[in-house]
């Protein structure tokens, strides 16, 4: 045996969401990205005002994720049975939150582009 | 000798994979090993299912020159781990079907038909195709029979009438069996539940679908107006002890009225009756409006026609072969080997045990076709996510000493009802079990 390749988790991952939205998710996530970077470098300062609206998204974001992967596998919050599946939970909440900030931050960017007055 | 990697550590890394912790890891790419072996043997492969087409294509991958034949009349190929998944309405019948080409190899045989007869002494295998197969090796991996007609009154074609379901059946029957459950958790009534009395393949399977329609039934709130009849075929639920007391516990926190010692013999289907066997030689008839009908299971007849089986006790009737329980080389003929379900091991009838049986069939046979022995043994790796409810399993696996053998220890606790177990049976296993039959897991 030898160690898991990407491909190993790219296999798997197609077979839990479906070929197209698994490969759709992964095309979004690197262009909010690019996206993000983009602005950091163009503004070359993190815009504070901004960050606070990219906080208030976080609590959606997180609530988003967890609802998205408790529909794909036909589950419910009441199905936490143990501490590994907390802390599951809390994970997928994390990603959720620090994506949604991502994203909120980055659509203010473009949308209103670069700000001075803080 | 092979190059191995220490025992714990391969442990380790194909209970991961068997047990579908194929998010955590789960090797693709190469085969196991990268070396190949130069000969001219001809290689028998009989049935393509879990075991034979993953050990088809690990040793097309691992053989250069060698001449493989593949047996096997079933063009679709099923991955039958999802047929409790289906009959729970949680997934459609095609979610199990596949085709037998497209998992194969190219470069090697295959013949579209069934093997009608096996010589170990001549070394020859005769198919229903007209085709005399002469071989230097041979491994038999042709799953088991499922023996409807050992139940009297019994037959496929019941299925579906009369509360009459069958998860083992196939894909279809199962998605038959989710429509009379679903319709007696609307209503209520009796539910009757068994397993046979014979090796069978996932044992955990019968408990599963017991919970699953528990499950149901409360959702609904039907539960009430329910009766749920568990007959087990021993005196207890489950080979291995430790997980026996937890189902055993799980059940009567469930309400479940569990009778032990009781093996379906007959079945009425027009009064909805089945009878059943108990331990001092009665009988004992049980009413059901709903039933998951699990029949006695043996080995195929070729193979019990073949003398390759045990010749004394219940594995001989049953006809499993007789292999060495380590080596999964035959006892008495040393060029042939058994995998998957029809081996006569103490443990392992699941397509995780198959995954970590066909790696050790192949190490075997290529070292002994370079005239080599190697070390690579089956410990009688055995795992079944058991299904408590919807949402929730424990992740069981265990080896011939009954030892639970964790692949996340200390992670995910074998004998607790947890969500990420039930993710792991969800999505994790099928992607793993493809894996498999590429040669790839
Ligand atoms: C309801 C259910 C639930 C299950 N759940 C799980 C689970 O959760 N986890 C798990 O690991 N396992 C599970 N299993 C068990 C798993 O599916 C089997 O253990 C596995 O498929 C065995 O692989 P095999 O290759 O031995 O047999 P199979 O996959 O059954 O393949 C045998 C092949 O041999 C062919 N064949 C038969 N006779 C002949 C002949 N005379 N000549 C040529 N070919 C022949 C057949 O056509 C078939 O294609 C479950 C099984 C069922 C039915």
């Amino acid at each position: 045996m030898e160690d898991p390749t990407i491909g190993t988790f790219i296999a798997v991952f197609e077979e839990m969401f479906g070929g197209a939205l698994f490969w759709g998710m992964v095309v979004l996530a690197l262009l909010i990205t690019a996206a993000y970077l983009y602005v950091l470098i163009r503004d070359r300062a993190v815009s504070w005002r901004k960050f606070l609206w990219a906080q208030l998204a976080m609590p959606i974001g997180a609530i988003a994720a967890v609802w998205f992967v408790l529909a794909i596998t036909k589950s419910r919050l009441a199905d936490i049975g143990g501490p590994i599946d907390l802390i599951i939970v809390l994970g997928i909440a994390a990603l959720g939150a620090v994506g949604a900030a991502i994203l909120v931050y980055t659509v203010q960017s473009l949308i209103k582009g670069k700000q001075t007055a803080e | 000798m092979t190059n191995q990697p220490d025992f714990d550590t391969r442990r380790r890394l194909l209970g991961l994979m068997a047990a579908g912790g194929a998010i955590a890891a789960l090797p693709q790419g190469e085969p196991a090993a990268a070396q190949t072996t130069q000969t001219s043997a001809r290689i028998v492969i009989l049935g393509a299912g879990a075991a034979g087409t993953a050990l088809a294509n690990r040793l097309s991958n691992r053989l250069e020159g060698a001449e493989i034949t593949i047996v096997d009349p079933r063009v679709r190929h099923l991955y039958q781990p999802g047929f409790t998944l289906i009959a729970a309405g949680l997934r459609p019948a095609n979610y199990s079907v596949s085709t037998t080409a497209e998992w194969l190899p190219s470069g090697i045989n295959w013949i579209e038909g069934s093997a009608t007869s096996i010589d170990p002494e001549a070394q020859r295998v005769t198919t229903s195709t007209g085709d005399t197969l002469d071989y230097d090796y041979l491994v038999v991996a042709t799953g088991l029979e499922l023996h409807y007609e050992g139940i009297e009154g019994m037959s496929r074609d019941l299925i579906g009438q009369n509360g009459i379901g069958s998860v083992y059946a196939g894909p279809e029957e199962a998605e038959i069996t989710w429509g009379l459950m679903d319709q007696f958790t609307d209503e209520g009534g009796a539910g009757l539940f068994t397993r046979p009395n014979t090796g069978m393949k996932c044992a955990g399977a019968p408990l599963k679908y017991t919970f699953l329609t528990d499950d149901y039934a409360r959702r609904k709130g039907t539960r009430g107006q329910t009766e749920i009849i568990y007959c087990a075929h021993s005196g207890s639920l489950f080979g291995v002890p430790i997980v026996n007391e937890k189902v055993r516990m799980l059940y009567e926190d469930r309400g479940f009225e569990t009778r032990y010692n009781r093996v379906m013999t007959a079945i009425d289907p027009s009064r909805k009756v089945a009878t059943f066997s108990t331990e001092n030689g009665g009988s004992e008839e049980i009413a059901f409006d709903f039933t998951n009908v699990i029949p006695p299971m043996r080995a195929p007849q070729v193979v019990r026609d073949s003398g390759l089986s045990w010749q004394t006790g219940a594995s001989g009737e049953q006809g499993w072969i007789e292999v060495d329980q380590y080596t999964l080389r035959h006892a008495r003929y040393d060029t042939v080997f058994a995998a998957g379900d029809v081996a006569g091991v103490p443990k392992g009838k699941t397509a995780a045990s198959a995954k970590w049986q066909v790696p050790v069939v192949e190490d075997q046979l290529v070292a002994q076709i370079a005239g080599d022995t190697t070390d690579h043994i089956y410990n009688g790796y055995t795992s079944c996510p058991l299904i408590t409810r919807v949402g929730r399993a424990m992740l069981i696996e265990f080896d011939y000493n009954n030892n639970l053998v964790p692949s996340f220890p200390g992670l995910i606790a074998p004998l607790e009802e947890l969500w990420v177990s039930w993710l792991i049976k969800e999505i994790g296993l099928k992607a793993t079990y493809n894996a498999m039959l590429r040669g790839r897991a």
